[in-house]
């Protein structure tokens, strides 16, 4: 499976005021993956995902994707990638189909309404298309963000705590949907999250990062093996606290 | 009653104009503002006294066309709010949309808004105060596309300033055409100004477009010259926006500031 690297991070860097926030950093996703981006509040796993996506420019280093650098092909990169996030929503006024007719638009989709339709039933919303999102609950707004986030297809998908705001079943479900979505197309996935255990079910390969730097990779059981520990949160306070 | 929680919630608010330039602007600008234009239209009335001719219509005309000009700057910055205030910006600049895609996209927006609102304005003076807009002629037409370039250029600046900025720079959304309305000579002709202020109205092309109206409602006829320089200015003026946009832009990124647009 993991043959080629679909994006490529080398000696990233990021400095806000003199502070690194990213303190080059190198590593891979392969095409198929789930990568887990994992650490403290203010370990830099947001400010690698801006870079990542081209909303922060880094003071360092080359980030390549499908091979192309991110500064120079931006729309094209955008084109096959998208995000979602749990601190993200869509316009309060308009309703969940208006919204994503609007993203299918952005990204070209055909048979927009097709697709909206197949993916709304995917995640159980298919019958509140016509609420505006004012009247949605938060959870319902994330499932809408994730359903916009598969409207083109990605090739990458990057989740920043994408199940942050769900109630514990319904994230459950969103786990085991992104899953099979992501083994059904051989989608690359990059993945933060608070939830470790939500981290071990969901990751092939995890990257710890702690005050900017990779502290630990590999595979989760690799990852407990070195830190001698029987679970990732284990390892997230050992880290957390400098044990 | 207790003193210490109205104290609270009195220092709570009085904190936000120590480091807040658009809070003070509310305070001593806004006043200042309304003082110079009504002192301005005081001595153009009074200068001309009852010779004035037709000052009804050029009131309404300006009016009209003032707002033309608001409206076009803030179907701009009031739309690009909405994204911001619905946290949907990062699901557009994650997209592949490119700036200057979304600010055209935003320049159609304000169109059908200024379109909307001057069908309202106009169709109310006819039948309020049968002033007919249309009785400008064909100069309309060059006026009020340099009005709509003029405001598409404040709000792409506004707009740049708020991602800059954030929550900080939201009020020029509303008030940034009225900065430049003491100069702009809307209600009363440039001659009425100060010298120092006739020099930076030269620069407005507002200005050039006001008298312009003032010129065809007083003797016909195509006011070339004013339209000539509210052209040439606006086409500085709309790439210096874009490049300032774009400049900003990059530092936005640079800092990391847009995925906190709005918090």
């Amino acid at each position: 499976m993991q043959i080629n690297p679909i994006i490529e991070v080398s000696s990233l860097t990021k400095i806000f005021s003199g502070n690194k926030a990213v303190d080059n950093i190198s590593f891979e996703v392969y095409q198929g993956e789930i990568l887990g981006l994992l650490g403290p509040n203010g370990a830099g796993k947001t400010t690698t995902l801006q870079m990542l996506l081209g909303l922060t420019t880094p003071t360092s280093g080359d980030i390549r994707i499908f091979g192309l650098d991110i500064s120079h092909h931006r729309e094209k990169i955008l084109q096959d990638v998208n995000f979602s996030s749990s601190y993200i929503s869509m316009p309060y006024s308009l309703t969940i189909m208006e919204n994503l007719i609007v993203f299918a638009r952005l990204y070209g989709v055909k048979n927009p309404k097709e697709k909206i339709a197949g993916l709304l039933k995917d995640f159980e919303i298919e019958d509140i298309k016509d609420r505006v999102v004012r009247s949605l609950s938060t959870g319902q707004i994330t499932r809408v963000c994730l359903v916009k986030a598969l409207l083109n297809d990605p090739k990458i998908l990057f989740l920043d705590e994408p199940t942050a705001s769900l109630d514990p079943d319904i994230a459950d479900k969103t786990r085991r949907l992104l899953k099979k979505i992501q083994k059904e197309k051989g989608l690359s996935i990059l993945y933060t999250s608070h939830n470790m255990k939500e981290m071990e079910e969901m990751s092939d390969r995890i990257i710890f990062l702690d005050k900017g730097k990779i502290i630990a990779a590999g595979r989760p059981e690799e990852v407990l093996t070195k830190f001698k520990v029987e679970n990732l949160e284990d390892v997230f306070i050992k880290i957390a606290r400098g044990v | 009653m207790k003193i210490h929680r109205i104290a609270a919630i009195v220092i709570r608010h009085l904190y936000l104009y120590k480091r807040s330039l658009p809070r003070l602007m509310e305070v001593f600008y806004w006043p200042f503002l309304d003082l110079v234009i009504w002192g301005f239209i005081s001595i153009y009335l009074a200068r001309f006294k009852g010779a004035l001719p037709d000052f009804a219509a050029f009131l309404i005309g300006a009016l009209i066309l003032w707002d033309i000009l608001f409206r076009s700057q803030q179907g701009l910055s009031v739309s690009f709010l909405e994204d911001m205030w619905a946290r949907n910006l990062l699901n557009i600049f994650v997209s592949p949309i490119s700036p200057v895609e979304y600010i055209t996209s935003l320049m159609l927006v304000s169109i059908v808004k200024l379109l909307l609102a001057a069908s309202v304005m106009v169709l109310f003076a006819w039948l309020f105060y049968s002033f007919n807009l249309f009785l400008i002629g064909l100069s309309l037409i060059p006026l009020i596309l340099n009005l709509v370039v003029m405001g598409w250029t404040l709000g792409i600046v506004t707009m740049g300033l708020i991602l800059r900025f954030g929550q900080e720079a939201e009020v020029l959304a509303w008030a940034v055409a009225f900065l430049f309305q003491p100069v702009s000579a809307v209600f009363y002709p440039v001659a009425v100004l100060p010298p120092f202020l006739q020099t930076i109205a030269g620069f407005i092309p507002s200005s050039h477009i006001f008298e312009g109206m003032r010129a065809v409602i007083n003797s016909g006829g195509f006011p070339a010259h004013e339209i000539f320089w509210a052209t040439g200015l606006n086409l500085i003026y709309i790439i210096g926006s874009f490049i300032f946009f774009h400049w900003n832009f990059g530092i936005v990124k640079k800092k990391g500031l847009l995925a906190k647009v709005g918090e």
